[in-house]
This record gives C-alpha cells, structure tokens and sequence, in this order.
C-alpha cells in the first residue's frame, strides 16, 4: 500500500521509498526511511497536499510524491 | 576521551581552558524552525548586522557573542536553515558552503554550533551526522527544551552526549538559560587541539568509523591529486546505484535512532498537542480557507486603512520641508532641484515605509509562528493548477500592497524557476500605489454612479481592475512555466513546523534588517531616477520668468517650462504611438514620469495642467483640469473611455522603480527585470489599446 492511499489516522509504518531521484532524496533525508512511523492525519480542502505525521514531525506532501512511499499498517 | 567528558555537564565553572587569544568563528547550523534565530538572538543581542552572501540573496546575519569576560568577542554566523549537507536549494547550498569552508571570505568556521530541536531529535540529528564527517568541531544546543520536558520527554543529557561524541548543552533562547554553559562547551570544544572527529561509545563505532574511514581516505587521496576533498555526500558521490546512497541514509537514521533510545524515554503516550487542535481548524476543508481568507482580510486591512495615518504624517512632514526650504534657500536650480526634485523622490519612497513595514510585520509574523506553512498547504493544489508553488500564495497576496516585500518573500521557495516565475508575476498584483491613480480616474469619470442598487460603478470598476491584474498573472505564469522557465515540478515536501509564539524580540530583529536593506536599496535607486526625471522636466529651461521662484504654483510658465522640457519633448516624440490608446501628449509625460513611481502620474499630470504641485488624488482642481482639457480642435481629451483606458495600461505595466531594483537583487542580474518591464509594457500597451479601439468600436465614447 502507499501513503496516498493510506486510510487517515492509521498507524503504520515506511516499507520503502521507490526512485532515486529529487523526491527520494527528500524524502528520505527528512526522515522518510523504512521502519519509521507513519500516518496520514489529513488532506487539504482540495484533495492536495497530504499532511503526514513522520515519526515526530508534521511533514506536507502531494500524493504523487506520497506515491513513492510503500507502507504497511502497523500491528503492533 | 573520559576526560572530556568527565567535564560535562559542569556545575562549578572549573573550566581548564585557557583565554583565547584570537577571536573564533562560530556557526549556528540546524533545521528550519530549530530555533535557530532565537538562539542567535540571545547569544548577539543587538550586536548583529544583515548583509548578503555574495552573488546571490541569501541573506548573511553575523553578530558578535562575548563568551568569557577574558576572551575576544567571537563571530557568530547564522546561517539558513538546513535539514541536509546535501543542499537542494540556494539557502541549503550557501549553509553547506560555509560550513565546508568553500565560501568565499568566510573563513571554515572554528566551531559549530548544531541546534537541534529537542521535539524532534531524530530528523534534527541527520545533519548532525553529516557534519560528523566533517572537520568541524561541534556543539549540540538541544533547543526547545522545556517544551520537549512539558510533553512527557524524559532527555538524559549526559548520555546522548556520550552518545552523540560532542558536548550537549540544553538552551531555552527565550529565557536565556543555558548560555553561559554552552559558551564553556564552545571555548572547550575550541581548544582542544586533538582530531576533531568526535568520539564515540562503542556501539557506534562501527558506522562512523567506517563513514571517518572513507572520509579521511578520500581527503589524502583528494590531497594526492591536488583536487578539493569531496565530502561523502549523496548527491556530490558518483552515484553508482540507488543503493548506495539510500544505504548510507538509512545508516545514519539507525544509528541516530540508537543513540536516542539510549538517552531519551517518552514517559507517556502522546497527547494532543495545541498545534493539532489548533489545525483543526486551520486546515479545516471549510474553516481553514475561511481562516486564510480572513488573515489575508486582516492583513490588507490594516495595510491600507491603518498605514494611512502615518502615510499622511510623512507626506504632510515632506510637504512642510519643501515649504521652508523654499521659503529659506535663494531661488535658484539648487534649491529647485531640492524643492520639486529631491524631496519629492525621497517623500515619495519613504511615505510608503509605513505600509512596507506593516506588510514585513505581517509576513515575518505569520512565518514565525508556522501559519505560512499552512497556507501554503491549503493553496498548494490552486497554484499548482497555474504552475507555481503553494509557498507563493503569501508573496502574492502581499504584493497587492506592494510589490516589494512580496518578491523579497519569495525566497522561501526553494525552485529557482518557480520562484522567477512568482517574482515576474507579483507586479500584476495591483499595489497601493496604483490606488490614487484608480481613485482619481474614477472621482473624475464614474463617481456618483451605482449598479444594481448599492454598489458604486467606481467600486465594480477598482474589483475589475485587480480582477484584470490576477488574470494576466496567471496566463503569464502558465506560459513562463511552459516556455522559458520549464522545469520538472521539484517536490513540494514541507514541514509543518508546530505553532509557535513568534519571539517579539526576533521580529523586531527581523523587521529591521528587511526594512533597512529596501530603504538603502530602493531608496537610492529612487533618488536617482528622482534627480534624473527632475532634470528632464527642469532642463532645457524655457523663458525665464519675471516671478522670483523658477517652479511656481500655478502659473502659466511651469506649464510652458514642461512643454519644452526633455520630458515634454519626449512626451510630444511619443504621441503618435500612445493616440491609439486615447493619450495625448500630456498624458504622455505623466506617463514617462510613472515609470519609476506610478504615484508620480498624478503629481505630473498637475504640473502639466497647471494646478500646482501637490495634489493629492482627490483634488478638485485637477479633476476639474482634466475634465476641461481640451484639444486644438475643441474635443475633449479625457473621456471616461481614456479614463478606462489609462486604468488598464497602469493595472499592467511596471512602473516602479524599487520593484525593479529589488527584483534585479533577487534574480541577481539585470536580464529578468529588464525582460519584465519590456514585455509588461507590451502587455500594457496592447490591453489599453485594445480597451480604447474596442471601446470605440462598441460606440462608447
């Protein structure tokens, strides 16, 4: 499953983040790396951008950068 | 290494260090909203001075910060903020530069100071771990300290210093506690002469060792080919695969996160902060553009209603200036050139400060306590749909009250493209000056007229003119991204930093330095384009009047001195061109006069009807000029159509000299305000003519 599909308020966890690019590296610098906490709190009133909670923080992103995070739903 | 540590925390100032002898160069580096600022606040006071890096914008903020009574003071350089060495903006890439020592007249900083917020350790430490790799000595200032202890975080200091291989030192700016300790680390860190790399407990060894191992390998093999030693970052490495560098990545987050758990214990569950309740409403789906819409009222408000008070103090102050300097210098070009030249210009800049500092004040308000964020958030998907970023929500919007520190907040979005792209739409958005030519265009041809019941003909037709300037920009912003500044979308990845009290201390700070960086530049531009159009209208001088006091109210001879003034030479050269627009060749003047102040239109536009000098919009008199004007043939010149005309070519094109020097600074060369006033004008001129020729067409006259 990826974040931009990832039900709001579930908590899971970063699986991985695809590609190599900008994005990636973005992402992956601000905490994004597998393993890590995740869950989606909201979207903005258009749909766009998603607001995700990244362990400690609040991180704004548009789904199709939250595309490239591959999560799974925390069972713990 | 115990030694070293044995020393930490220290309770009794038993320091060994010896006094310095020259004074050290300090950096504050950290992520955006670390609380970097305040931290540089209270260590500088108001020993700061703001300049630029060279070659680009990124503003440079120094301060000097005394840390022991027998020590020099030290420079302290606060840099922007960075979440990664791996720059990805022009802000970032200036941080890293410093920090590198690649900067040039920065000396490599002799310590650096990480300010890591204690709320959110793990993503703060990142660059932590890249700086590790680094020659730098460091400090970590564990800011946000009391904030972390309020929700239940339970940081053992010693340990994550054990952990981290640095001194840690826990700061509260606001309250200034924790500064004497940090300054004993800073001098401790300062004088020890052993390798900088830090040293670790031994779980960590493995990493960093490897990460010093390929460091220290790559400066002797760099210092064997004589090339600058590449620091091991992702996008500076050859990347041979994706793996690498991801792998490196997610090294550096393992090991941070162990060093965390080791030292930090989160007593409890986490509860709602007052930062989530407060965005549930603030980016509500319904109450959050209703939210934003009613700061955004707010803010104009209060710029156009109470910026009027002083505005009308200044312009009243300058008004009197200009009478004793008359009534107290002989006649003569000196005091001409001060009364109608010098005065005016610099009046005519400083009576909008007021405005300009209420905007800085709203902007640096709204960044500080993390609302910016949030409307970039909630208009993200809008902008996008025109090509520009969510971030440049905020710049436009206050370039409806000027232009100016609207393109100077552009600089908080990171894409060079997107952000030249904001900047060459931010003059469409009508700005306050454009306001007294509405207005008198509007008490001179549409006043007293209604529409549908209530609503003034007059009101509809200032709605249609901003309605004209938003319009443009868009279309404008979705060619530029499709043609000259196309670029792939860079990621809108943002952080939603925790609401925050803004630090009135650092926003008075802030206000300061912006507001004297647009006073010394725009102002001086001003002056020169002031003397200059002076000159124009001054020169060649026409009959020498019998009346003492060359420029007179009234009186037919200033009349007669614009006509055969450059000005109004140049005015009569341009006719031809401007008829089809429905201008004459006074219109022409006051036209070339608006080009380095719009508001000038109408101070001009009085000299060449001979009502005197300072009108202001509402004047009767000049309405009534304009109203009788009349050509050799009898017709009358203006007429509501010309009115209209006239409105539409100053809603687009760009007549102002500030914003062009301040776009010059921030797109740091002359192509892009140089391509702006051209193709704007062009704009202008073809939307004017088409309003007249169209307006004629359709029998209006």
């Amino acid at each position: 499953m990826t974040l931009d599909t990832t039900p709001f308020g579930a908590p899971a966890r970063v699986i991985s983040v695809s590609g190599d690019g900008a994005v990636a590296l973005r992402l992956m610098q601000m905490g994004v790396v597998p393993g890590v906490a995740v869950s989606v709190v909201k979207s903005a009133p258009l749909g766009d951008p998603i607001q995700v909670r990244i362990r400690d923080y609040d991180l704004a992103l548009r789904r199709i950068e939250a595309q490239t995070i591959t999560v799974a739903f925390d069972n713990e | 290494m115990n030694a070293l540590l044995e020393q930490l925390p220290s309770q009794s100032s038993s320091s060994q260090t010896r006094p310095l002898q020259k004074p050290l160069t300090i950096a504050v580096a950290g992520n955006p909203n670390a609380g970097k600022t305040s931290l540089f606040n209270a260590l500088t006071g108001l020993r700061q001075k703001v300049a630029n890096y060279p070659g680009v914008t990124v503003e440079r903020k120094e301060g000097l910060w005394s840390l022991a009574p027998d020590s020099p003071a030290a420079r302290v350089i606060d840099l922007p903020g960075l979440y990664s060495l791996e720059a990805t903006s022009v802000d970032e890439q200036i941080a890293r530069d410093v920090l590198l020592g690649r900067e040039a007249n920065i000396a490599r900083p002799d310590v650096v100071i990480v300010a890591v917020d204690t709320t959110n350790l793990v993503r703060n430490l990142y660059l932590f771990t890249q700086l590790m790799e680094t020659e730098c000595r460091l400090v970590v200032a564990l800011t946000m300290f009391d904030l972390a202890e309020r929700s239940n975080l339970k940081i053992n200091v010693e340990k994550l210093s054990k952990g981290l291989g640095v001194p840690v030192v826990p700061v509260m700016a606001r309250q200034r506690r924790g500064i004497d300790r940090l300054a004993e680390a800073v001098l401790k860190v300062a004088a020890e002469t052993s390798d900088p790399c830090p040293t670790l407990s031994n779980g960590s060894v493995n990493h960093v060792q490897r990460w010093q191992t390929e460091a220290t390998s790559s400066r002797t093999s760099a210092a064997k080919n004589n090339t600058r030693p590449q620091p091991l970052f992702a996008s500076d490495l050859v990347i041979t695969s994706a793996q690498t560098w991801q792998t490196r990545l997610i090294d550096r987050y393992r090991w941070i996160e162990n060093v965390v758990a080791g030292a930090v214990f989160a007593e409890t569950a986490r509860k709602h902060s007052a930062t989530e309740r407060i965005d549930a409403l603030v980016t509500h789906r319904i109450a959050g553009p209703v939210i934003l819409f009613l700061v955004m009222l707010l803010v104009f408000q209060t710029i156009f209603s109470w910026a009027n008070l002083p505005m009308n103090l200044i312009d009243r102050v300058f008004n009197v200036l200009a009478d004793a300097v008359r009534a107290h210098l002989p006649a003569g070009m000196l005091t001409d050139l001060i009364v109608s030249g010098i005065i005016p210009g610099v009046g005519g800049v400083l009576m909008f400060l007021p405005q300009i500092v209420l905007l800085f004040f709203f902007i640096t308000v709204l960044e500080d306590s993390g609302y910016m964020a949030r409307a970039a958030f909630l208009m993200d998907r809008l902008m996008r749909g025109v090509g520009l970023h969510g971030k440049a929500f905020v710049p436009l919007l206050s370039s409806f009250a000027c232009a100016v520190p609207g393109i100077m907040a552009t600089r908080t979005i990171e894409n060079p493209k997107d952000r030249v792209a904001t900047i060459m739409i931010a003059p469409f958005m009508s700005c306050s000056a454009r306001l007294p030519v509405y207005t008198l265009m509007i008490a001179a041809f549409f006043s007293g007229q209604k529409v549908i019941g209530f609503i003034s003909l007059g009101a509809l037709i200032i709605l249609a003119m901003y309605l004209l300037g938003i319009a443009f920009a868009v279309v404008v912003a979705w060619v530029l991204k499709h043609t000259l500044l196309k670029a792939p979308s860079p990621p809108f990845v943002m952080e939603l930093p925790p609401y925050r009290l803004p630090n009135p201390r650092n926003v008075a700070h802030s206000l300061l330095a912006r507001v004297g960086v647009f006073l010394k530049r725009a102002g001086t531009v001003i002056l020169a384009i002031s003397i200059l159009l002076w000159a124009l209208v001054a020169f060649p001088r026409g009959p020498v009047s019998t009346t003492e006091g060359a420029i007179d109210n009234g009186a037919g001879y200033a009349s007669v001195q614009v006509e055969n003034s450059y000005a109004g030479q140049a005015g009569r050269l341009i006719e031809p061109l401007i008829k089809p627009l429905g201008f004459d060749w006074k219109i022409g003047v006051g036209l070339i006069s608006s080009f380095a102040a719009r508001e000038t239109v109408i101070s001009t536009l009085s000299i060449v009807y001979n009502v005197g000098e300072n009108p202001g919009e509402g004047s009767a008199s000049l309405i009534k000029a304009i109203r009788n004007a009349k050509r050799s043939d009898g017709s009358l010149v203006w007429t509501p159509l010309v009115a209209l005309s006239l409105m539409v070519f100053f809603v687009l094109a760009c007549q102002c000299m500030s914003t062009v020097a301040v776009v010059r600074r921030e797109t740091n060369s002359w192509r892009w305000p140089l391509f702006m006033v051209c193709y704007m004008l062009l704009l202008a001129y073809v939307s004017s003519f088409v309003t007249y020729q169209g307006g004629r067409l359709l029998g209006f006259t």
